[in-house]
């Protein structure tokens, strides 16, 4: 195995793309040096992002925010700008480990690591975050919800690299968050999650809506009925408990130790009316 | 067969350099080349924090880091908290709390708790739980390593300097 640390983003893609055995991009390495350990992936390079500076900052700028794919999530709870803007996002991205992950962890990885169950992930496409790729053929941004295919699997192409996330600046009267349950408070992975972001009119009714679960199907899911529901309302009971009948038959969970089909579809809709009603607030209203 | 990557570092304020196979962790190298044995492994799968080491003023899990990761690097470990013979009031705490009983996972405890006082001198039992959740200890319970933490930020704030 070879460890090659790249100064550029260009050398990074020109690596990845000529590489003749099993690559792997090393951000955070919370993920893929413990898929190293247990023996499903052999890379036969990794190339570590790290060293290239256009990557390791958090910018702000007219147009929103750019996180460099080498920011790891504590960062973005440090960055007093970004939770003003994306507490529902910052709030996603800190719950992924412990404080020791939280040094190394980062949001691309988090979302090229393609787990439905992904903390940071519902808050991004909740807020209609948009991922930068770089590759042999230039540069192209997606949105968050086209990176993800399956567990494990993501759209990129061969030699392709995401080296950013793009959020934009936040709205007036807008406000997003997340929510997952665990039977732990820490250190655990979500059994079934939620985030909404929503944007008020002057009168305190919902005038644009995003609604995405988490470990609800085998990727993160947009759940474009519900958001539907939350528009034109100001999030009255009789909206939340539609919004919680939509989500709740939105799901296509699985079964496993960490909880039943049944109990996912139960807790996605209460999930989903706790984080409206927090995104509600946020945006200004009580 | 290759001869490593040479990598410079700086542990506990000593430069330290050494050759790693691109594949081994920092953990292995801190061990195995360097002799520093307080990180321990536990999981190797950054789950229980034995490991924990502070790189570049983070705490980090030493499994989840390469060695070859740790280039132009800052890295504190254990084996720096002491001065000579002078514990280190966290060290000290520990001992009088008995804070520790089959001992594996204490550097990770000690250097966690370090790195936690540092941001925080001043925190409330919920604020060390949390700090301390990267943490596993199957023997104390947790409450004298939380109680040995109180203690030591308190004498750590009182102090005339820096630990």
């Amino acid at each position: 195995m070879r460890y090659i640390r790249p100064s550029s983003i260009e050398d990074a893609v020109g690596l990845l793309a000529e590489a003749s055995g099993k690559a792997a991009v090393l951000a955070g390495g919370s993920d893929l040096l413990v898929r190293m350990k247990g023996g499903f992936i052999e890379p036969e390079l990794i190339i570590d992002i790290k060293a290239i500076d256009a990557l390791r900052h958090i910018t702000e700028s007219e147009d929103g925010f750019v996180i460099g794919a080498a920011v790891p999530c504590a960062v973005l709870g440090e960055n007093a700008a970004l939770r003003r803007a994306w507490p529902g996002v910052v709030e996603g991205a800190n719950l992924i480990g412990s404080k020791q992950v939280q040094g190394r962890c980062t949001i691309v990885g988090n979302l090229c690591n393609a787990s439905p169950a992904a903390d940071s992930v519902p808050a991004l496409l909740a807020a209609g975050a948009k991922a930068r790729i770089r590759g042999p053929a230039g540069s192209r941004t997606i949105a968050v919800e086209m990176v993800p295919v399956g567990p494990g699997k993501t759209s990129l192409a061969p030699g392709e690299i995401i080296e950013a996330i793009l959020l934009d600046k936040r709205q007036p009267r807008s406000g997003d968050a997340y929510q997952r349950f665990t039977p732990r408070t820490e250190m655990d992975i979500a059994v079934v999650s939620a985030a909404v972001k929503l944007t008020l009119d002057d009168q305190g009714v919902v005038q644009s809506a995003r609604v995405a679960l988490g470990a609800a199907a085998p990727t993160v899911l947009l759940v474009e009925e519900a958001a539907e529901i939350l528009t034109g309302s100001r999030v009255d009971d009789k909206t939340l408990d539609r919004l919680a009948a939509v989500c709740s038959g939105a799901c296509r969970p699985i079964d496993d130790k960490r909880g039943t089909v049944e109990f996912r579809r139960k807790v996605a809709g209460v999930l989903a009316k706790r984080v409206a009603l927090a995104a509600y607030q946020r945006a200004g209203q009580k | 067969m290759m001869a490593g990557i040479a990598v410079s570092t700086n542990i506990n304020s000593d430069n330290a350099e050494f050759l790693c196979h691109a594949d081994e962790t920092l953990l292995d190298v801190l061990r195995d080349r360097l002799g520093l044995m307080g990180a321990k492994e536990g999981c190797g799968t950054g789950d229980c924090g034995a490991c924990s080491i502070i790189l570049d003023d983070r705490l980090v899990c030493s499994c989840l880091v390469l060695g070859a990761e740790a280039e132009g690097g800052r890295i504190e470990t254990v084996e720096g908290m002491a001065q000579g013979d002078q514990l280190h009031p966290l060290q000290q705490k520990f001992l009088e709390h008995a804070a520790l009983q089959c001992g594996i996972c204490t550097p990770g405890f000690l250097i966690a708790a370090k790195d936690l006082l540092a941001k925080n001198p001043d925190p409330t039992e919920e604020e060390i739980r949390f700090g301390l959740a990267g943490n596993l200890c199957r023997c104390t319970g947790y409450d004298k390593i939380v109680r040995a933490v109180q203690d030591a930020a308190g004498v750590m704030r009182g102090a005339d300097h820096e630990f």
